[in-house]
């Protein structure tokens, strides 16, 4: 702690802090653009100029930035000086010199840095009376808008680009006033967190595209606080609706999660919910085949209650990405024998597994914010930036964590972000990733050593071995792995708090066991590890902690007879299981219940459709894969502004279904009586309903306001359909409004914070006022609940046990590789992330290459896949080779969502494509 | 202590004088030349800067001025402007749809102050009664018309630096050529 004076006023702030922090922490206005609370500060804008004295008895002073100076103990400076108040005017006019006049055709406008600093120092007329610099944009992909007419030349965009997210196609060009900041070639930007330059951009050079094909300005837009359901990670997001859709996502800031930035995919890849083929009312296909009916809220119930009370048993089918309050309404209503998670047998003995090592392991899992301060990390079969992207920035900052640790060595402080990466150079923290294809953290990583699923399980074996020689030892390894698992081992014990990453993605106990295995023998060592296993889904965890029969058992259960009847839950069945295999199972069924939110494929063949709400109109609780349970709250009513829809949260429709069947009235329903059930029944999920305040929670006998207070055109936006306002929607289930009546400022600390705005601060700079300080956490603690906690006891290693699969010489088998962009099946569904997917490729060894007779970037076609016992026969989409050096010989690598329901080592007969159509 | 009773009374005096001018004034009004006017048989004089019925103006060029920045629905206090924003081809925004509920305005005229782009504008016209409130939502068609309204020259795009088709970087106001970042020379 120190203590500074700061206009005749004595206060205590972090010593480790500049004056720049130390300032906005204790609610103190300074403009500044360049430095940013995750990227310190560099001193390049000039703009957070202040004047500091020497002591007591000097009376003159110096001007100097605050963000280039530490808050040292008993530093004396004045904000409000004349001097300097003149000083930092002068400078945003320089900025504004060359600015175009185009704030109203500007989509940064309303949410603009440099809008509210060049208010917050009152400069309002142009005096230059010369000519403006321009300069010509790029095309930057269907992500983000450039205009570079707008830039200030802060070097925000780069820094983050390049240093943070270890980005390489964004540059600074040029020299003096002709900087340009931009692709050496337009062209898509490559960086899958492309997406927080524009939040990072104090101006408009970078805006959101998919924002802009739907513009709406931030005052306009109603939020609720929502949880991204595009991966496992569970980041907190704003997403904003006008006019009955979703208009863009921003990062809500959450201190242990996401903190400042999200990944592309959950930015961008909110289309879906948008679809103008959702359905909105409740279908009914009377035979397959023919046209669906639709009908009334009260009809398709009857209808359905009728199908279903006639069947001998039903099956219910829940999902991964539906909430914890979908899934138990549903177990609730066919009984937990009948209930299925939805979710395919292999990932689902591997979610088991992964929440058992979570408690057993004997590390803890740290929070994605506490990833970042771990020294040394193991990534064992898994690829962080492809499966959950945002951990990827989390553990490059880990990686990069080496050069603060240098820096304080010699006295130099964090912050000062240009002289501690100039120090730094390349010297990292080692992160080891063994993988078979090229990840986004390479260039930062000791080594990826590519290997085929069972070595990497191996090599985890042997790691934890070399670690603990109580581990169990692997027989018939080769020299080599043995070699680099000592290395790996080395550098593990070595680092003060070590990290073991793996995860699912590969769907192999296997590695899982492994890296528990690494986990247990650090443990013993004593080290301050980590453990983070990543899922693949939103409620993956939530699932896997609520339990349920496998999908396998759910189909076999149809197609052998013994149930005749099956409810499926916003799940898409075909995208996990071989469809021959979904088909032959669903045809057997009599009655076909589909709650969802998408037209899925699943949703076509079925007899009844109910629209599910989305996270856009639904409330619920998902688990993420650390283990906290977080609520998302529904951002509008759909029915106001497009009054013939029926959309409602799956929860709702299936506790109504669940009354009629029993031939009850509906009892009463809402979001905190299905939260309460649903903690009630699984012991282990028996923290959520402290996930998030109830319906009943108030700030100074307000709700909280989902609307911004200069929200507009309420007396318009629906006179088209009525010029009789009806009443706006009520909110019975959460604590907000949907109205700017409410409560939505900073000075009283809360968890949910629908949208962050503060007087004077309408940019996502906003946050700092609702921080305990800049970066830190939210005053009001961060959300959630940490579910799952490491249990105290000694547990001996598992014997190692390795899946070899009978090395069938027929063909290659599936590597199935997470992706960003396509690997999900929602988000692959938006405009955007689809124009984003990368070309079909499937990656091979050279002996098989040459065994096919083809080489790097000639097309190959998908003739058939073998699982099991189930043969499928595909005419299906050229796919270009990519040969890679070290990738194993037998394995085909094929990205994830390119063919739906293909399991991890399926053999695949790939073939030359015909050439001619066929 | 008679004395003062009479003082106190004498403000009668004062009052009755004015009750009687008053009344005077009042009935001298009746030969006064007359102020109402007998709409609608005859029309009436409204100064050019009355606010009456909000009009969507076109520029010069004949091009639609509202470039949908939502600046005049943020205005509005009686938030009864609605408006979407789309792209054209040629780079241009311009409102998709563009709602005034006159129903609910008060004829303020901020949403003309706040304009930037003095697209939005209202008029000497007042003649806007209805049987039925739902004619008197405005869509952009009922808005829209065919000249500049009161600002004879103004045209946004000439003056911003985006570019829209027809008019490059560098061809606004005030505006040198585009600066060629792969040249090195000063």
């Amino acid at each position: 702690m120190a203590t500074i004076h700061v206009d005749g006023k004595t206060y205590e702030v972090n010593g480790a802090h500049n004056l720049l922090q130390a300032c906005l922490s204790l609610g103190l206005d300074i403009p500044y653009f360049c430095w940013h609370p995750a990227m310190g500060s560099v001193g390049a804008c000039r703009q957070c100029a202040v004047r500091q004295y020497k002591d007591k008895d000097d009376n003159k002073g110096v001007l100097v930035m605050s963000c280039m100076t530490p808050a040292a103990d008993q530093t004396r400076i004045d904000i409000d000086d004349e001097e300097a108040r003149a000083f930092r005017a002068s400078v945003v006019e320089w900025l504004m010199i060359n600015h175009p006049h185009d704030c109203p055709v500007c989509e940064e406008g309303g949410h603009c840095h440099l809008q509210d600093m060049t208010v917050m120092t009152g400069h309002d007329r142009r005096r230059y009376r010369f000519n403006k610099r321009t300069r010509r944009n790029q095309y930057l992909g269907p992500f983000i808008a450039h205009e570079m007419n707008r830039c200030i030349t802060c070097y925000r965009c780069v820094r983050f680009y390049n240093d943070y997210a270890g980005g390489t196609d964004l540059g600074a060009f040029g020299a003096r006033d002709n900087i340009y900041f931009g692709r050496y070639a337009e062209g898509t930007l490559e960086s899958p967190f492309s997406g927080n330059l524009t939040e990072v951009c104090p101006t408009g050079v970078f805006t959101d595209q998919s924002h802009s094909d739907h513009y709406t300005r931030k005052w306009d837009l109603q939020y609720a606080p929502g949880i991204c359901h595009q991966c496992a990670v569970g980041c907190n997001i704003s997403p904003g609706e006008r006019y009955g859709e979703i208009r863009r996502i921003e990062n809500r800031y959450h201190g242990e999660v996401n903190s400042h930035f999200l990944c592309d995919r959950g930015r961008f890849g909110y289309g879906y919910v948008n679809r103008a083929d959702r359905p909105r009312v409740p279908e009914w296909t009377e035979r397959p085949g023919q046209e669906a009916v639709t009908l009334g809220v009260d009809p398709a119930l009857e209808r359905i209650t009728g199908a279903l009370r006639q069947a001998r048993r039903i099956i219910g089918i829940g999902s991964p990405r539906a909430s914890l309050e979908s899934n138990h309404q549903l177990l609730a209503m066919v009984g937990p024998e009948n209930f299925s998670t939805g979710i395919e047998s292999r990932e689902q003995a591997c979610l088991a597994m992964m929440n058992r090592l979570q408690e057993t392991s004997g590390l803890p899992t740290p929070t994605p914010r506490e990833i970042e301060r771990h020294d040394a990390i193991l990534v064992l079969g898994e690829d962080p930036v492809q499966s959950a992207a945002r951990l990827g920035l989390n553990l490059r900052q880990a990686v990069l964590s080496r050069r603060e640790e240098l820096a304080e060595q010699i006295g130099v402080p964090a912050w000062n972000a240009e002289a501690v990466k100039t120090l730094g150079q390349d010297r990292y923290h080692p992160l080891h990733i063994v993988w078979p294809a090229p990840t986004e953290l390479d260039s930062v990583a000791v080594a990826r050593h590519a290997l085929a699923p069972d070595d990497i399980a191996r090599l985890g074996f042997a790691v934890a071995h070399a670690i603990d020689p109580a581990a169990p030892p692997v027989d018939g390894l080769d020299p080599a792995s043995q070699e680099r698992a000592g290395e790996i081992a080395v550098s593990l014990l070595k680092a003060a708090r070590p990290l073991v990453v793996s995860g699912g993605s590969l769907a192999s106990e296997a590695i899982l066991e492994a890296a528990g295995a690494v986990a247990r023998a650090l443990s013993r060592r004593a080290a301050q590890g980590g453990l983070v296993l990543i899922r693949r889904e939103a409620n993956s965890t939530g699932l896997s902690l609520m339990g349920g029969q496998t999908l396998d058992w759910a189909l076999d259960e149809l197609s052998e007879g013994r149930a005749d009847a099956v409810v499926v839950l916003e799940n898409d069945l075909y995208q996990r299981l071989p469809a021959d295999r979904v088909e032959q199972a669903l045809a057997r069924a009599n009655t076909r219940v589909v709650l969802d939110h998408q037209r899925t494929r699943t949703a076509e063949g079925a007899d009844f459709i109910l629209p599910a709400a989305s996270f856009a109109e639904g409330s619920g609780t998902l688990v993420n894969l650390e283990g906290r349970a977080q609520r998302f709250f529904r951002v509008f009513e759909p029915a106001y502004l497009r009054p013939e829809t029926r959309i409602h949260e799956s929860w709702r429709w299936l506790h109504t279904l669940a009354a009629g069947l029993r031939g009850e009235a509906p009892g009463d329903i809402s979001l905190d009586l299905a939260t309460r059930a649903c903690a009630g029944a699984h012991p282990g999920l028996a923290g959520i309903v402290d996930a998030a305040p109830g319906p009943d929670y108030r700030i100074e006998g307000l709700r909280l306001a989902r609307e911004p207070q200069r929200y507009s055109g309420r007396t318009a936006m629906r006179a088209n359909l009525d010029v009789n306002e009806p009443r706006p929607p009520q909110d019975t289930d959460t604590p907000f409004a949907y109205s700017m009546e409410g409560y939505s400022g900073f000075d009283r600390p809360r968890q949910q914070i629908p949208f962050a705005w503060a007087p004077g601060w309408n940019s996502p700079q906003a946050w700092n006022k609702f921080t305990d300080e800049v970066g830190g956490h939210l005053r009001g603690g961060d959300p959630g609940i940490r579910l799952i906690r490491p249990q105290p006891g000694h547990r001996e290693y598992p014997d190692p046990v390795f899946d070899d699969g009978a090395t069938d010489s027929s063909g290659l088998r599936a590597l199935v590789l997470p992706r960003v962009f396509g690997g999900e099946e929602t988000s692959a569904r938006a405009e955007p992330v689809r124009q984003r997917m990368t070309a079909p490729v499937v990656i091979l060894a050279r002996p098989d290459a040459e065994a096919l007779g083809v080489r790097d970037g000639d097309s190959l076609t998908l003739l058939g896949v073998r699982e099991g016992d189930s043969l499928m026969l595909f005419g299906g989409p050229d796919i270009t080779v990519s040969e890679q050096e070290d990738w194993p010989p037998g394995w085909a690598g094929l990205p994830a969502g390119l063919l739906p329901g293909l399991g991890q080592g399926a053999i695949l007969t790939l073939g030359k494509p015909t050439g001619g159509e066929s | 202590m008679r004395k003062n009773k009479v003082l106190s009374v004498l403000w009668l005096i004062p009052a009755s004088w004015s009750l009687l001018r008053t009344m005077w004034m009042v009935f001298m009004h009746g030969f006064r030349k007359r102020e109402t006017v007998n709409y609608p048989e005859e029309e009436v004089y409204l100064p050019p800067r009355y606010r009456g019925r909000i009009i969507l103006t076109r520029d010069p060029d004949g091009e639609e001025r509202c470039v949908a920045c939502n600046l005049c629905a943020v205005a509005c206090p009686v938030d009864c402007i609605s408006l979407q924003k789309g792209e054209k081809d040629d780079g241009r925004w311009y409102p998709e749809f563009f709602r005034i509920n006159f129903s609910r305005c008060i004829f303020c005229g901020m949403c003309e102050e706040a304009c930037p782009t003095s697209a939005i504008q209202l008029t000497p016209d007042f003649e806007m009664g209805e049987y039925q409130r739902q004619q008197l939502v405005y869509e952009k068609e009922d808005l829209l018309i065919n000249g500049p309204g009161k600002d004879h020259d103004y045209h946004f795009y000439k003056v911003a630096g985006m570019a829209i088709a027809g008019k490059d970087k560098g061809e606004a106001q005030n505006e040198e050529v585009p600066e060629d970042v792969r040249t090195l020379l000063p």
